[in-house]
């Protein structure tokens, strides 16, 4: 565990820095690793250790702290030996996690967000972290537990206040289960480390395979994957380092998706091997993994995998006695940002930036990572390539239907009996889904996550497949007892955490849309506030610089749309009320001048009034 | 009717002025239609405005423009007094919008700054209580949050010509737009 920074003092500091700075060549791009692993030894970033590290970097010092700002993961203050965080989701809420961290913080004596007197621990929430079927799930020290009960809360709080250092906890407590419930083609693959490598043709021939099998991305977006390499294969690469990239998307922030967390932990070495492939294809020799930072548990075995990979020779120089055949792969950690799962963003962040999005053309393939051509694609499409390349294109073309080749491993969560990964044919229904994980008395699927589509019961045959409804794998259940409502404000609350602060529209836009959804969650809002609302997921619409503004709104506006009563339910009978209680607003003057006089209230509680407001609220008498 | 009669005279709009908690830049800019304000004249007549002095908004307004959010009780009576009566209500200016300058106070507790302006050296402290002094709220809000607004006009303050180009669109019935050079400068 983490230790908190007091021992050692500044030359103890000095040392951690400079050993990590060593370790990373002292090199700007890999400013991110450099944080994480310097917090991890200091246990947070103060003043003076960002001013070492930008003297390190020969970063101006006002970059670093940018970055350090900008992840959820990195912080600038001191936040305790024990940090917990509490992962957000609707999901977890679902399972508890309200009351189970109301639980924790009463008998730590903490309110969220502060830090014990005594330094030992924080508590707080933070976004999905991927553990939606074995949920309420927290991070601790950025470690994840799953499965969250009042006799487990009750233990960690002991475990906490005896100081006992994480690796003495219930192991049982870290368990993090892949829970399969349905395999296909992929997941019931039965290729041996290597086998895909030992089928490869001539790069072009694996191109026009790839091509040929119709496979299209998997985290969502569905670009056809032949396509990108072929566009990346094509590009020249410039400047002093010319080169190609192969970039692994590992960042799965979208709430409700954990399908990449399980084909990371029991599927890695076909991911790799379709990494290797790529590279092969486009002419790159350097891999890099971009694993978000709630995965970091995930880290140790990975290495273990390359390692094992480069000593079988699956990796590094003369791939399988192949010369010229070289490619390697390294890891890259996120520090909790979702917007990084954009591919732009994700690019700036691995450089070692602020995931800001970056503009759209360039499109990575021609100038990616460092600027040169970069082919991005997600964990399971990678996978499915290593396939395609193993067993041929057809048998791939096969499966699914006619405009989405193939297999979609799902993330279900939410309300049914057996939640886990399940994986399909393309142009499987809702309603199988359903049925299959033993959901009864759905009322609403919230596919592809926050920004995704919600959908309800006179929905569900429709079909998972990019010609009806794309998923990157979130697929969330709610039964007939969940409230829409707090679903939609829940998503809502999340893209406030998420958006990246670069443009006006998403930064203002999605905290509007928030205080609007909490104002009719407190009993403040009427017809007014719904009018309002629309205009901001239309502002947010259009005018947002990148993806996540752009789809911010969409469970508001579908679920106003096909659960409008659980809206009007809570609205006011009047058109506007204010967003709080006129008369409490007065409370503190009242209280340091005394003066409880008739001017010194406002006469009728807003609330009661009938004929609109304000129509007896004089002048002060 | 009589379809040769002449068009019947159109009525002259009412508007309404106040600056609640702003600095009165916003009216500063709205004079700034200079010569124009004769234009405005032949399609508009001014109640409550602190250009009239009329102390209390006719029932049968049609506009009301506000500057400056709401930081006081008397902030709070007057804008309701003017969401009463009138037909369409313009929140002008950042102040009115955001709660502007005025709501950097919000981060502190109203408490702690009374208490720091005036503390007396060796009389503690005494927070005026004169009933005739309308009480602070404790926090600034932009006008939304306590009446309905129908428009919003940003700005800190808006120029003039957004001033102008605003209101003739409304007068015009059109929904008022700004664009490039008024609120758009890249």
């Amino acid at each position: 565990m983490r230790t908190a920074n007091s021992s050692g003092g500044d030359a103890g500091e000095k040392g951690a820095i400079e050993a990590v700075l060593s370790r990373h060549g002292h090199d700007a791009a890999r400013l991110m690793q450099i944080l994480r692993e310097v917090q991890d030894d200091l246990g947070w970033l103060s003043p003076s250790v960002l001013t070492a590290i930008a003297e390190g970097t020969k970063l101006p010092r006002a970059r670093v702290e940018g970055v350090a700002g900008f992840y959820h993961f990195f912080h600038t203050e001191a936040l305790g030996a024990y940090r917990v965080l509490w992962s957000d989701n609707i999901t977890d809420r679902m399972l508890g996690s309200v009351d189970l961290m109301a639980r924790m913080c009463k008998k730590l004596w903490l309110k969220p967000g502060d830090v014990s007197e005594d330094g030992l621990v924080s508590v707080d929430t933070t976004s999905c972290t991927g553990m939606c079927d074995q949920g309420p799930a927290i991070l601790v020290n950025y470690r994840p537990v799953t499965r969250l009960t009042a006799d487990r809360v009750d233990t960690i709080v002991d475990l906490i206040r005896h100081k006992t250092p994480l690796d003495q906890w219930p192991a049982e407590y870290f368990a993090v289960e892949d829970n399969i419930r349905r395999k296909d083609a992929l997941l019931s693959h039965d290729l041996a480390p290597g086998d895909a490598l030992r089928a490869l043709k001539s790069p072009q021939e694996v191109l026009d395979a790839v091509k040929a099998s119709g496979l299209r991305g998997r985290g969502g977006a569905g670009f056809s994957t032949g396509q990108k390499w072929d566009f990346c294969r094509n590009a020249i690469g410039s400047g002093a380092n010319p080169a190609h990239y192969v970039v692994c998307n590992a960042d799965e922030g979208e709430p409700g998706t954990f399908k990449d967390r399980v084909l990371l932990s029991s599927y890695a070495d076909l991911v790799f091997e379709g990494m290797t492939i790529a590279g092969y294809v486009i002419g790159a020799k350097t891999g890099l993994v971009y694993l978000r930072g709630e995965y970091r548990y995930l880290l140790e075995p990975l290495n273990a995998v390359l390692e094992r990979r480069r000593a079988a020779n699956l990796l590094g120089k003369s791939i399988l006695g192949q010369i010229g055949f070289d490619f390697d792969v390294e890891i890259h950690m996120g520090a909790g940002a979702y917007i990084c799962g954009e591919e732009t963003a994700l690019l700036e962040s691995l450089e070692g930036k602020r995931g800001v999005p970056r503009k759209r053309p360039p499109f990575p393939v021609t100038s990616g990572y460092l600027g040169q051509p970069t082919a991005v694609n997600n964990v399971e499409t990678l996978a499915s390539a290593a396939l395609i390349a193993a067993k041929g294109a057809a048998w791939y073309k096969g499966l699914g239907t006619a405009k989405s080749a193939g297999t979609k491993v799902l993330s279900i969560s939410g309300d049914c009996a057996r939640p886990g990964i399940y994986e399909y044919p393309y142009g499987v229904t809702v309603a199988q889904v359903l049925a299959d994980c033993g959901a009864r008395d759905t009322q609403a699927c919230q596919i592809a996550g926050a920004s995704g589509l919600c959908i309800a019961p006179s929905e569900f045959g429709r079909r998972i497949a990019f010609e009806d409804i794309p998923t990157g794998g979130s697929f969330m259940i709610f039964d007939n007892s969940r409230d829409i409502f707090e679903v939609a404000r829940n998503f809502a609350h999340f893209f406030v955490d998420e958006s990246c602060g670069f443009c006006t529209p998403c930064r203002v836009g999605t905290t509007l849309l928030a205080n609007a959804m909490d104002k009719i969650h407190e009993g403040h809002g009427g017809e007014y506030d719904i009018n309002d609302i629309w205009r901001i997921i239309r502002t947010l619409k259009v005018a947002s610089h990148c993806g996540l503004g752009q789809t911010a709104g969409n469970c508001v506006s579908d679920t106003l749309q096909k659960f409008r009563p659980s809206y009007e339910l809570r609205l006011n009978v009047r058109d506007f009320e204010p967003a709080f209680d006129l008369d409490k607003a007065l409370s503190k003057m009242r209280e340091v001048t005394g003066r409880d006089d008739p001017g010194a209230h406002f006469h009728i509680a807003h609330r009661k009034s009938k004929s609109g407001i304000g129509t007896k609220a004089g002048d002060p008498v | 009717m009589n379809a040769t009669a002449s068009p019947p005279v159109k009525r002259k709009l009412k508007v309404a002025t106040t600056s609640l908690a702003g600095c009165f830049g916003c009216h500063m800019s709205f004079l700034d239609i200079d010569e124009r304000i004769l234009d405005l004249i032949e399609l508009i007549e001014f109640d409550r405005s602190p250009l009239t002095d009329i102390k209390h908004c006719s029932p049968d307004c049609d506009i009301g423009i506000i500057e400056g959010g709401v930081c006081n009780a008397e902030n709070v009576h007057v804008l309701h007094e003017f969401r009463k009566n009138c037909k369409i209500l313009i929140a002008m200016g950042a102040c009115a919008i955001n709660g502007g300058l005025p709501a950097q106070r919000n981060s502190l507790d109203i408490r702690d700054i009374l208490a720091a302006v005036y503390a007396q050296p060796g009389r503690g402290v005494h927070v005026p209580n004169d009933p005739e002094i309308p009480l602070l709220l404790n926090e600034v809000h932009p006008l939304h949050e306590v009446v309905k607004i129908d428009y919003f006009l940003p700005g800190c303050p808006p120029s003039g010509d957004a001033i102008w180009k605003f209101l003739t669109d409304l007068l015009a019935g059109r929904t008022p737009t700004l664009g490039h050079g008024l609120i758009h400068y890249d």
